[in-house]
């Protein structure tokens, strides 16, 4: 026993050696907390930003906007940049969170990213002083051609017998119910108790085809033939198809969720000096396309799409779809009243 | 034939156990990216995993975690046995019973208590704030494991020792401390393999920028667990089990 | 040095970390959020969705008790029988798997349970019916005793061994055949290690929600899923605390259950 634990001794601190550990000179210039989506930037990105400005990235990640949420306004975890969505960060500004941005610290943002996405945030962010979008896309259908017959073009498809246990929804509460109220005809942000009701009822005679109520676990399960159709962002679209030819993705004709997720500062940040470099940063063109490369969500930097050299994904019906030609609707946040009635309302789905 | 009754169930069990860390050995070594394709067999992850300072820094912070908190944890609850021990035994029962709290409670609870208690502190969460949870959670397996040898001592021979002039500390090491040893090793053993496996009252207490294994693999979960942790763990894994295996051939050792 | 005094740091470390924080969770429990006193929230176990993520939760963490008891105490007994030299060893043996991460082992299980995971494509080879328990409460039971059985044995192996061989020689001396000593000396001379098996295993199995998220595929809501996603997704604290106070005293009940049966308060861990 003794032997064991001086053995297990050296182990950690031959372990200490490896890692290594102490890096305050390379950073003269602080630091910035970062919190993000799993996996929604370029690793590389992040190491040029430290090497060109001298502030340490201190990086986070978080699996959805609910999860985001109450680390933020808790106060425990102190972040500098987060990256929420839209309704979440309509939230945020209705409880004071959020601190107000600096444009003229913000060139790179003001220059590079499409007028267009800066009128689509005045939803959630009257008079675009909160936000600097990221990324944007939609809610669609990933289904894998071998194993579903026809063309898929109706949210219809999954409450098909003929799928039962192959069908992979979302484990989040807003995007489960725009699913369901989607295909019922009302909108996204209905707060209605009876369509809402309706929307779980659907939900529930849904259940015992469903296989898992997933997150970001769907890419991986629709690339390995887990399932055949699966409830996904179209960010992921150009990835799975890379990494699986049989997947293909579609808008539903019921319409959908269109989404923009934007760089917001906390108002309980450490440095907003910092948090602005970094944003900065990801708005230059060329940082911009390394992360839609690496990530494949579409980008509102237009000046970073012009520099797309494959031809087939600059113009992409995927990545950069006309919206004009589909039912689209963001959405925007509806209160506490009825963020509770979602959530009981979500957790009567999952407990039945 | 009821010997090879035994044998087999014996070996059914140990395939139930070992067939997951199989399957993660067989993971570590498998070039696609996805878990549910075979691509071939590679080495690629384990050089990547020297790479990867994300897996490196929750690696580090993992062992300096379990260590400082198993050592903390093994001298509180040294100096904690002494003193139950020279309890009535009313309050000793009562202080016990406090004692077992962190270890019967369910993790969750005890997770979201001490992340309550650290926002009312106001502290900022981060490596303090794990550590100071792994401690509770480790004391009590320490002092399980030090109060049987605890209850064999002979009190008279501590008593010897004063009466030759010993100080008292000078009597508890050079009389009870070798007695209890084993007990504080085990119990430090305990403390370090259940820190080094906790997720949950991590989840809870972690700030941002500060992963251990755990916590960075459940965050990993959601998008598909990177290859480098199949191949960090078969890494651990092989690690430990060789120190096992040298621990079991040398000469036997009477404390364990 | 005053013996008393040597208590002083330890006391504080308990009321400062068990205590007090506990204390926080039942304030929260019986406050909302304005501050004021309600009963509210513990009350909530009884709406429809919570009584029925509660009562699976018991139903399963039940079921995998049994199970792990089962598959248990046999292995401890033959473990138990074998040459006593081995004793860290087998200890260790069990120890092991944990060195690998929790995580990690129960997501190994979804690569072998998935549908055209690991042991169905062994299924397939050799002709035989796939295997369909992901996502399913099976799936769920089998990970709470794949993780908890090294709870189960240990402690029973342990009461095993501290049995001393000559009250079983004197058993079968006095004419006791072999099942006849199980039931009357070995198995009542266990009872202890038993009692602290199942509480070990009980606990965490009925308030996990990692493995009912990993193996469950988020269609199974435990009583503990509810709790993290009122902490970590809804925000709703007070709620949370409450069905806590509610898990809090079924282990209670099982705290003063394993007193009973630990009276030198000891306990049987390892």
């Amino acid at each position: 026993m003794k032997k064991l634990i001086a053995l297990l001794l050296t182990c950690v601190l031959s372990a200490s050696v490896l890692t290594g550990c102490g890096n305050a000179d390379k950073y003269p210039n602080g630091k910035v907390y970062v919190y993000n989506w799993g996996e929604y930037i370029d690793p590389e990105t992040i190491e040029m930003f430290e090497k060109e400005t001298g502030i340490q990235v201190v990086y986070d990640e978080f699996d959805t906007n609910e999860t985001m949420y109450p680390k933020v306004e808790a106060g425990t975890s102190r972040y500098d940049v987060v990256c929420p969505s839209d309704y979440m960060i309509q939230k945020m500004v209705d409880n004071d969170l959020l601190a107000e941005l600096n444009w003229d610290n913000l060139p790179n943002a003001k220059a590079n990213i499409g007028e267009q996405y800066y009128e689509q945030s005045l939803a959630f962010d009257p008079g675009n002083k909160y936000s600097v979008p990221y990324c944007w896309g939609t809610v669609g259908i990933l289904y894998n051609t071998k194993m579903v017959d026809g063309p898929v073009d109706s949210w219809s498809i999954l409450w098909d017998e003929k799928y039962a246990d192959s069908i992979l929804m979302q484990d989040s509460v807003r995007d489960l119910f725009m699913v369901a109220l989607a295909s019922l005809g009302y909108s996204l942000n209905s707060t209605d108790e009876a369509e809402l009701q309706e929307a779980k009822e659907l939900l529930i005679a849904q259940k015992p085809l469903v296989q898992a109520y997933v997150i970001d676990q769907v890419r991986d399960k629709m690339i390995g033939n887990e399932a055949a159709l699966g409830v996904i962002y179209s960010g992921e679209a150009i990835y799975t198809q890379r990494e699986n030819p049989d997947l293909a993705y579609v808008i539903p004709k019921e319409g959908t969720n269109v989404w923009i997720d934007s760089w917001v500062i906390p108002k309980n940040c450490q440095n907003k000096e910092n948090a602005e470099k970094f944003i900065d940063f990801m708005c230059r063109d060329d940082i911009a396309l390394m992360n839609f490369d690496f990530i494949t969500y579409s980008t509102p930097n237009t000046a970073a799409r012009e520099l797309i050299e494959d031809e087939d994904i600059k113009n992409s019906d995927i990545a950069f779809p006309d919206l004009s030609l589909y039912k689209l609707e963001t959405y925007s946040y509806l209160g506490e009243e009825a963020d509770t009635l979602y959530n009981e309302l979500w957790k009567e789905i999952k407990s039945n | 034939m009821r010997n090879a009754a035994k044998k087999i169930y014996i070996t059914l069990i140990f395939i139930f156990l070992y067939a997951p860390i199989v399957t993660l050995i067989v993971l570590s070594f498998n070039a696609s990216k996805s878990r549910a394709k075979w691509g071939g067999f590679t080495l690629k992850w384990y050089q990547n995993l020297f790479k990867n300072q994300d897996i490196l820094n929750a690696l580090w912070n993992t062992l300096l975690i379990a260590f400082l908190s198993a050592f903390i944890a093994t001298v509180i609850g040294t100096i904690a046995c002494i003193a139950i021990q020279s309890m009535k035994k009313r309050n000793r029962t009562i202080l016990i019973g406090i004692t077992n709290i962190p270890m019967l409670n369910a993790e969750i609870v005890t997770g979201i208590s001490l992340m309550l208690l650290f926002i009312v502190l106001g502290m900022n969460f981060g490596f303090l704030t794990i550590l100071l949870a792994h401690i509770t959670f480790n004391i009590p397996y320490v002092i399980l494991s030090i109060m049987p040898r605890m209850k064999q001592l002979n009190p008279s021979t501590y008593e010897a020792a004063l009466d030759l002039g010993a100080s008292h500390m000078k009597a508890f090491f050079s009389v009870t401390f070798p007695d209890i040893l084993p007990g504080i090793l085990s119990g430090f053993l305990m403390a370090f393999t259940m820190s080094l496996d906790d997720f949950i009252i991590t989840h809870f207490t972690k700030g941002p920028g500060i992963d251990t294994l755990s916590t960075k693999i459940y965050t990993e979960v959601k998008k598909g667990i990177k290859p480098e942790m199949y191949a960090l763990s078969t890494l651990i894994f092989l690690t430990v089990l060789v120190l096992l295996i040298l621990v079991n051939r040398s000469p036997k050792e009477k404390d364990v | 040095m005053n013996k008393k005094m040597l208590s002083l740091p330890y006391l504080f470390w308990c009321a400062a970390f068990i205590l007090i924080p506990l204390f926080m969770v039942v304030y929260y429990g019986i406050t909302d959020k304005t501050g004021a006193f309600t009963l509210e929230n513990i009350c909530a176990i009884a709406t429809a969705e919570h009584s029925k993520a509660l009562w699976i939760s018991i139903l399963l963490s039940l079921i995998s008790t049994l199970i792990c008891l089962l598959l248990a105490y046999p292995l401890a007994m033959i473990l138990a029988h074998m040459n006593v030299n081995q004793h860290s060893f087998v200890v260790l043996i069990f120890i092991l798997p944990m060195w690998m991460n929790f995580l990690l082992r129960t997501m190994a299980w979804q690569t072998l349970l998935e549908k055209s995971g690991v042991i169905n494509s062994v299924l397939e080879f050799l002709h035989l019916p796939a295997l369909n328990i992901i996502n399913t409460p099976s799936a769920i039971i089998l990970g709470m005793v794949y993780n908890f059985l090294p709870f189960m044995v240990l402690p029973i192996y342990n009461s095993l061994t501290k049995i001393d061989p000559n009250v079983i020689n004197a058993a079968k001396d006095l004419g006791a055949n072999g099942f006849d000593t199980f039931i009357r000396v070995t198995l009542p001379l266990s009872v202890p290690g038993i009692i602290s098996g199942i509480t070990m295993v009980f606990v965490p199995a009925l308030t996990t929600f990692v493995i009912s998220t990993l193996l469950g595929g988020s269609k199974i809501l435990l009583i503990g899923n509810v709790i993290e996603q009122e902490f970590t997704q809804t925000g709703n604290w007070h709620l949370g605390s409450g069905l806590s106070i509610v898990l809090m005293i079924f282990i209670l009940f099982n705290m003063i259950l394993s007193a009973i049966f630990d009276k030198d308060g000891e306990g049987n861990t390892l």
